[in-house]
């Protein structure tokens, strides 16, 4: 198959679009659909200091190189989980991040403009969570019967705690993940088959500070597939850990992909216009009634936005008593 | 000729498309992306005996 631009082959057919392209304009697409969706969904402008959330998988290091790339002032969070048992899975994923941050690579290797991404050097943030607080997250979660068995729900409450803790206190304007398409829709299906009308009146691709001390969330990467960045990152050379976490192995949100996917491949397009047309309801208000009206106050401890009277979730979870601001 | 994919591999006959090898050893065309000798192909390439195919997962990787 030749790519629609020129007579190269294609490295991907997306059918959705029925369009093809090779590396050459396949990058070029990427970026400037990035662009357009930080555009349309005012999500932040190139005078404000992003911090990206990144793992050493795909979604994340695509993303910081596709910012990076377009000009913008993208900072990263690395949060170490202490997940290495069975395998090195955490080290790894550092590993790859930092190796990412040193290659410097979003200024060479492209034919896209890079004076942009030549001004500006990134730094990396990282948080290890077991150096800081003293268990790794399997410990924490076993420790609290937190998640059933599984440390997914300790992790995440961690994960988006440390995240916006940290781009709060150091003025970031905009917190960024790399959730893409297949994410959204994952947790789409999920909220839906459980008719979770809260969690569906949030979800979206931009969530506003609602509070003061919370920071505003985005996710630039949200209407592209997963096999989009997986392509986007082969054909920039990004290094990136192919594993997955090996908690997530057989979980509730990876057997939601796949079902996602065989529909997919039975209905190009699917999954995309199950996102668009979602949030094309949300944004006429079909949830609107279901916005939570619980009013958020500041931790005894930690001074974090939390719903909880006293101390929030996260003091809680980790025993957190004196006083950290 | 063999397509490998997370430790294991398949044998398949040459002549067929990516996607219809894909479909024979039970895997989603959705899931995975495709590189034949190296270079990342789309799916309907039609295999040879000599390629050397490799399957990358699509989910994957990151904390």
């Amino acid at each position: 198959m030749h790519c629609r631009k020129c007579d190269a082959n294609a490295v991907i057919n997306m059918r959705h679009h029925r369009l093809a392209l090779c590396g050459t304009h396949y990058d070029e697409w990427v970026l400037m659909q990035t662009d357009r969706a930080i555009e349309k969904y005012k999500m932040f402008t190139r005078d404000e200091r992003i911090l990206l959330a990144v793992s050493g998988g795909k979604d994340s290091l695509s993303l910081w190189d596709v910012l990076l790339r377009l000009g913008y002032q993208a900072d990263g969070l690395y949060i170490g989980l202490g997940i290495n048992d069975p395998e090195p899975y955490s080290d790894v994923s550092l590993e790859k991040t930092k190796k990412f941050v040193d290659s410097g690579q979003w200024t060479v290797n492209s034919d896209v403009d890079t004076e942009h991404a030549a001004r500006y050097t990134p730094t990396l943030h990282v948080v290890d969570i077991p150096q800081t607080y003293g268990k790794t997250i399997p410990q924490i979660a076993r420790e609290k019967a937190r998640g059933q068995g599984r440390p997914c729900a300790a992790c995440g409450l961690t994960k988006r705690y440390v995240m916006n803790r940290l781009a709060h206190d150091k003025g970031y304007a905009v917190l960024a993940t790399g959730h893409n398409l297949d994410d959204e829709v994952a947790v789409l299906f999920q909220n839906t088959m459980r008719w979770q009308t809260g969690y569906l009146a949030r979800q979206a691709p931009v969530l506003p500070a609602s509070h003061e001390g919370l920071t505003k969330k985005v996710k630039p990467f949200c209407r592209f597939y997963e096999r989009e960045t997986a392509t986007y990152a082969l054909v920039r050379g990004i290094d990136y850990i192919y594993e997955e976490c090996p908690h997530a192995v057989g979980n509730l949100t990876n057997f939601y992909k796949t079902l996602l996917n065989q529909l997919e491949t039975e209905s190009p397009g699917a999954k995309l216009s199950y996102y668009l047309e979602f949030l094309r309801a949300r944004g006429e208000g079909l949830f609107e009634k279901f916005n939570s009206t619980e009013e958020l106050h500041e931790c005894e401890v930690c001074g974090q936005p939390t719903t909880a009277p006293g101390r929030c979730a996260f003091c809680r979870m980790w025993d957190i008593s004196a006083v950290v601001r | 000729m063999d397509i490998q994919y997370r430790g294991k591999k398949w044998e398949v006959k040459s002549g067929m498309t990516a996607r219809d090898a894909l479909k024979k050893i039970g895997l989603d065309p959705e899931s995975v992306l495709i590189t034949i000798n190296g270079k990342i192909a789309t799916d309907d390439v039609v295999l040879r005996e000599t390629d050397q195919v490799k399957l990358i997962a699509v989910v994957s990787g990151g904390e």
